[in-house]
């Protein structure tokens, strides 16, 4: 991302004159602020495109209802929402939503939808963090393991394993997952987020957070922990070994990248180890770039919680969206989106900076 | 006599592409305590490879015969941690560019500890005073403080002493040092030379110095090994080899040296040739300014700052200065490449401050422009005679490559390239060939002026002089007027009427060679003539004395 | 393109020897040649099978009966049908071979279109710079940043109307994967065109005089796209995979215009439940087959083309007794002596 990368990967034409002459820590904060303002554009530009292109189709309630309304009822809800308007009228309102978080409510079925992506928002949130669990487990030291062995067996072995997590869809990946352990050998459950009798015993706390995990600790009940944990494990492991095959992938190809550097082989000079070479001195500058790719994985891995989701019955964000789209309720469908786009604008932003405060180039 | 290393019969064959490579064949080297010998050769002669080799540090691709004996431990052949054990300890490294010879994520203390704690010799608080006191030796300043930095806060300079302070952390017995100075700035680099001369006498290390610059092999090299094309050719003490050079190839590269005022006698017969033609001059610059935006929020950089001078027709204006003087930047304003912030620059009547590209551009064809690196000034997918073809067809005085080819003949011939080389991509040629077809491309449309940056920078020293002499010739015949753009004194003195130094975007000397060299005025010139260092043991040996006192009187 | 291509090689190699995958190959050794040729085999099957899908598939993609009646639904396999038949009662060995088809086609037709649109706009935006060039990136940034999947379903819904299928799935799927791959090729042509302009090669032109168009063309388009080999089979992967996704949540083709193995998969997730095994593993198989093949070949590319990534075959080790290879302790698995390579 041009407008996106830490300074430092500007070409190092930049005078070291110039570079001198900043006091400490004043580029870090200038770049913390700019990059900060370059949220907005990317989420209006998102948010923008959205709404124009499901616009292009029809207004929402034609789409979703024509057909099932005789002609004047249509007419009186369309007038009655405000869909007779003029378009930048209604796409103005449509920000103001946006930037208020209310939505209204959902074409067919009456849901407040700033409900709705609360509580949904969690389940996908969950699975994401269960599959970024998996890929940095899995990704990151085989990364590391297959640069250290690179063109040898194991690195082809790892190689082949990471273009085949690549390489399976997630749907696919998860119905083969269901079909071995959930219906062959019956060991964990077929689709959903919890037991019908867990469920009931989480929503019935006060605090619920709407995190499944966390609430199961709450109530104290390790049956309910087990139940929501056998649960997670599949979706979990289909979404995770996707993000796993794309992590190792960067590890590797990056700490490779590094060790032909001539600092590694000035540290070699040294006699340091090949293992600490790759752990310390190529590993930390590898890590610059992958965190800056890790955060453009994120979309990835939404697109990929959306498929998951479906798989697995997991009521998130991504079966809702579903759902919606076959129902032809865009309504429903921009605001899931919507929030989409913010999620992806300010996880980038996360990123950006955790790559900046690694780089000691920016920090001082 | 104890030897530190003795290399026998080393041979390295490297697989590539087109088949196997020797590139050392049969070397046999030794080298005693507190002895500097230095490994002199040009590009491809095998001395870098020959240097990896003695740390074991050869790519995969590489196998290795042949016994490279450090302290009674050959090491040809030793492999995981009876080679670690060696590497630091019995030899250390010092990288051509210290900037990518030190991690950027780390600070330098912990890169200096690093060879502590992969010999398991010392805990984290002895490594770090171990880092500090180190760096002081090595002339850090402030070094409790600087032991914390990262390496973008250091100078170039200043890295290149941190990277020698990580080679003696160990207190080898020798280091490697792979062309030190080449990325330095030739006033950094005698600092650095004094540098390495203390490790010597101070630390009794034995250095290994490789080198292509004969300047530097006499201010420092006790005896001198000269490699050409993987072997070695002649091995003696320093001063010999500058003395009585037995083997062809050794005098070849000594004579091709670039010395010092052996421009002067030619540039006055130029001049009173020139001097019955008056007329106006082609580029003439006054008070002109150059400033590089900054980003938000930082202030513009100024690359040039209120330079003025003429370059008149015919006259050859050498520009001399190092890296960051603004000395490219006005090459590339007076080529219409950078825009100009202020004061003013008239080229051929145009005056640039503000220019149009459009009504720039018919005054393009009285310009050519030489650039550094032969490497990229050549489209790869085009051939040599269709790029030399470009500047006729764009300027309508041929209709398309094959139009144009036999004017682009004559021109291959005019640089003293074979007709055939037309048909050949650019990467099939040699640097030295292709900066000759560059020349042959400058001079297609017979410029007024011609624009050389740095045009023989890249190149080795012996191509570098036939290219020099060629240029010469060419000037001569075609009668050009040319801006020559270098950072070294020599060359451009061999070439320039006149000369201006820069430095730090101000011009701050101008005049005859005879005047800069002979007698200069600024103190910065002065310091840079002192800096160069000559290939002559005796004569550098004063030269550094007086470089001493010029920075003494300088820091008093 | 504008100017001829010197496609003859100078001196002594053969034309072919310089086409983009053959080359690679030639250059290849070892695990790195394995891979590529495995890559090259899988795709080059796969290429096979859609071009004679007619004739290889038992059963039209729409066919639910033959001369004996009707195939029923959801029978296991068979001699009848050697992969059995799905919930719909079509045959899934057919819908399988049927679906290579409609993959490559999609394929071609996304990466033709994004492909042009991608390099002009790239090519543009980088070389005139300015606040062109600022609003067309921040525009693909944040597309980029988003799920390509959702952005897929999006230009699906506005391509066919959210309804019925205007201009035939085929057309429809490929222009949603189109709209996700604009933006990659754009900046990757962007970047390089940034790169290429500050190259001397560029700047001597420019110095001579030569026209922006002339420049662009020239000097910048060709030098610009010799990284697109690569990148066209890395996105033809995740074209297939996009392609599925769409078919998976709805939004591909009807089974009665095109066999589409994301259709079918998501036919499927009911029968798994139930363990019908093979109505979703061979669909599924298909995909993976393909995009590993695929994959193996642009990572393989991917790999040539980085100097740092590309293995070097060891230099020949004469037969003598102390020629052990020093510096890799046991790096004699790549080791092989290419005899074919050491004529060039």
């Amino acid at each position: 991302m041009s407008t996106a990368v830490p300074p430092t990967i500007v070409p190092p034409s930049a005078d070291p004159v110039r570079r001198r002459r900043a006091r400490p820590g004043s580029t870090l904060w200038r770049y913390l602020v700019v990059r900060f303002f370059l949220i907005f554009p990317t989420v209006f530009i998102l948010v923008t495109m959205v709404f124009f292109l499901m616009r292009i189709t029809g207004d929402p309630l034609t789409v979703a209802l024509g057909g099932k309304l005789p002609p004047d009822q249509l007419a009186e809800r369309i007038h009655a929402a405000g869909y007779d308007r003029p378009i930048t009228v209604q796409y103005l309102e449509f920000l103001g939503q946006v930037f208020t978080g209310n939505f209204g409510k959902s074409i067919t079925d009456g849901q407040s939808i700033s409900t709705l992506l609360i509580s949904h928002g969690t389940a996908t949130l969950e699975l994401a963090f269960y599959a970024l669990i998996v890929a940095f487990i899995v990704g990151i030291p085989l990364g590391m393991v297959a640069a250290y062995f690179r063109d040898r067996w194991p690195d082809a072995v790892l190689r082949v394993f990471a273009i085949l997590a690549y390489a399976t869809p997630v749907f696919f990946a998860g119905l083969l997952l269901k079909l071995v352990f959930s219906v062959w050998l019956k060991v964990l459950p077929v689709a959903g987020r919890a037991s019908t009798r867990t469920e009931i015993n989480l929503h019935s706390l006060h605090h619920s957070t709407g995190i499944y995990l966390i609430d199961a600790f709450q109530t104290g009940d390790p049956a309910n922990v087990a139940d929501v944990l056998s649960h997670a494990v599949l979706p979990g492991l289909a979404l995770g070994l996707l993000t796993a095959g794309i992590f190792l992938r960067l590890v590797r190809t990056n700490v490779i990248g590094t060790l032909s550097r001539d600092y590694v082989d000035a540290a070699r000079s040294r006699g340091v180890n090949e293992f600490r070479l790759v752990r310390k001195h190529a590993l930390k500058p590898a890590l610059i770039p992958i965190i800056t790719v890790i955060g453009l994985q994120i979309a990835v891995l939404l697109g990929g919680a959306v498929l998951t989701e479906t798989t697995f019955e997991w009521k998130g964000l991504g079966f809702e969206l579903a759902y919606y789209l076959s129902k032809r309720d865009f309504v429903a469908v921009q605001g899931i989106v919507a929030l989409l786009a913010v999620i992806v604008a300010l996880t980038n932003f996360i990123v950006d900076i955790v790559a900046a405060l690694i780089d000691p180039r920016v920090r001082y | 006599m104890s030897d530190v290393v003795e290399i026998r019969e080393l041979e390295v064959t490297f697989a590539t592409d087109g088949g196997d490579v020797v590139a050392v064949d049969k070397v046999s080297l030794s080298v005693t305590a507190g002895e500097v010998l230095a490994i002199v050769g040009e590009s491809g002669s095998g001395k870098t490879v020959t240097a990896k080799a003695i740390l074991g540090l050869l790519p995969e691709t590489a196998v290795t015969r042949g016994a490279i004996v450090l302290n009674g431990t050959d090491i040809v052949g030793l492999t995981g941690a009876r080679l670690r054990a060696i590497r630091g300890v019995d030899v250390a490294m010092v990288f051509q560019e210290p900037s990518l010879a030190l991690n950027p994520v780390y600070t330098v203390g912990w890169q200096i500890a690093e060879g502590l704690r992969a010999h398991g010799t010392s805990t984290r608080r002895e490594a770090r005073a171990r880092a500090i006191d180190m760096l002081g030796r090595v002339g850090i300043p402030e070094p409790e403080k600087r032991v914390d930095y990262y390496p973008h806060q250091f100078s170039g300079g200043q890295k290149q002493r941190v990277v020698i302070a990580m080679a003696l952390v160990l207190d080898p017995e020798l280091i490697v040092a792979d062309e030190p100075t080449t990325a330095l700035d030739v006033t950094v680099q005698a600092e650095i030379l004094d540098l390495l001369r203390r490790c010597r006498d101070e630390f009794g290390t034995a250095i290994i110095l490789i080198t292509h610059n004969m300047g530097i092999v006499a201010d420092l090299a006790d005896r001198v090994a000269v490699m050409y094309q993987g072997t070695i050719v002649e091995d003696g003490a320093a001063v010999d080899l500058f003395a009585r050079a037995q083997h062809p190839y050794t005098q070849k590269l000594l004579a091709a040296v670039p010395r010092l005022g052996a421009g002067a006698a030619r540039a006055v017969a130029r001049a009173k040739e020139r001097s019955a033609t008056s007329s106006a001059p082609v580029v003439s610059a006054h008070d002109l300014r150059i400033e590089y935006p900054g980003r938000i929020g930082v202030k513009p950089f100024v690359a040039v700052d209120g330079v003025s001078f003429t370059i008149s027709p015919g006259e050859v204006l050498g520009l001399v200065g190092e890296s960051g003087s603004g000395k490219t930047t006005i090459g590339r304003a007076i080529g219409g490449l950078t825009r100009i912030t202020g004061g003013s620059l008239e080229v051929f009547g145009h005056e640039m401050l503000g220019v149009k590209e459009r009504s720039f551009r018919p005054a393009r064809n009285q310009i050519g422009f030489v650039f550094q690196d032969p490497a990229s000034s050549f489209n790869p997918l085009l051939t040599i005679a269709e790029c030399v073809a470009e500047p006729l067809i764009v300027h309508g005085r041929a209709a398309d490559p094959r139009a144009a080819r036999p004017r682009v003949n004559d021109l291959l011939e005019a640089v003293q390239l074979p007709r055939a080389y037309g048909d050949r991509f650019p990467h099939e040629l040699s640097g030295g060939q292709r900066q000759r077809a560059s020349l042959a491309r400058s001079l297609a449309l017979e410029p007024s002026l011609l624009i050389a940056d740095e045009p023989t920078s890249a190149l080795d020293v012996s191509v570098q002089a036939r290219v020099l002499e060629l240029f010469a010739e060419l000037q001569k015949e075609f009668g050009f007027a040319a801006l020559f753009i270098s950072h070294d004194l020599a060359v451009v003195d061999m070439l320039a009427d006149r000369i201006a130094v820069m430095y730090q975007g101000k011009l701050v000397e101008e005049g005859t060679g005879a005047q800069v060299l002979g007698n200069p005025r600024d103190p910065y010139t002065q310091r840079l003539l002192a800096s160069l260092p000559v290939p002559d043991p005796a004569e550098q040996a004063v030269r550094r004395e007086r470089l001493r006192s010029l920075r003494e009187a300088d820091h008093p | 393109m504008v100017t001829s291509i010197p496609t003859v090689a100078p001196r002594g190699t053969t034309w072919w020897r310089k086409l983009p995958v053959v080359h690679q190959l030639r250059q290849s050794v070892g695990l790195q040649r394995g891979m590529l040729v495995t890559g090259l085999v899988i795709t080059g099957f796969f290429i096979v099978v859609a071009l004679f899908a007619a004739v290889i598939a038992p059963y039209g993609f729409n066919e639910l009966r033959n001369a004996e009646g009707l195939f029923g639904s959801q029978q296991p396999p068979s001699a009848q049908h050697l992969l059995g038949t799905t919930a719909g009662g079509y045959d899934v060995l057919s819908r399988v071979i049927w679906g290579t088809q409609t993959a490559f086609e999609v394929i071609i037709v996304a990466l033709l279109l994004s492909f042009f649109v991608g390099v002009f706009l790239g090519l543009v935006s980088g070389y005139i710079g300015g606040w062109l060039d600022r609003v067309l990136i921040v525009i693909a940034d944040a597309v980029y940043a988003f799920p390509s999947l959702l952005l897929a379903i999006v230009a699906a819904i506005v391509i066919s109307g959210g309804q019925s299928s205007l201009w035939g799935g085929v057309f429809a799927a490929a222009i949603s994967i189109t709209a996700v791959f604009i933006p990659q090729y754009f900046r990757v042509i962007r970047a390089e065109t940034i790169r290429i302009k500050a190259e001397p090669y560029v700047e001597s032109a420019k110095v001579i005089g030569a026209s922006n168009g002339r420049i662009m063309f020239r000097h910048v388009l060709r030098n610009a796209t010799r990284t697109l080999p690569l990148i066209v089979t890395l996105n033809s992967s995740e074209a297939i995979l996009t392609l599925a996704g769409l078919g998976f949540l709805g939004f591909g083709i009807e089974p009665t215009s095109a066999a589409e193995w994301g259709y079918d998969l998501n036919k499927s997730v009911s029968d798994v439940t139930s363990g019908i095994w093979w109505t979703s593993v061979f669909p599924g198989l298909a995909i993976v087959l393909v995009v590993l093949g695929v994959t193996l070949v642009g990572e393989s590319l991917n790999d040539l083309a980085d100097p740092r990534l590309r293995t070097r075959r060891k230099a020949d080790v004469a037969p003598s007794t102390t020629a052990e290879s020093s510096v890799v302790p046991d790096g004699s698995l790549d080791e092989v002596a290419h005899i074919d390579e050491l004529e060039t």
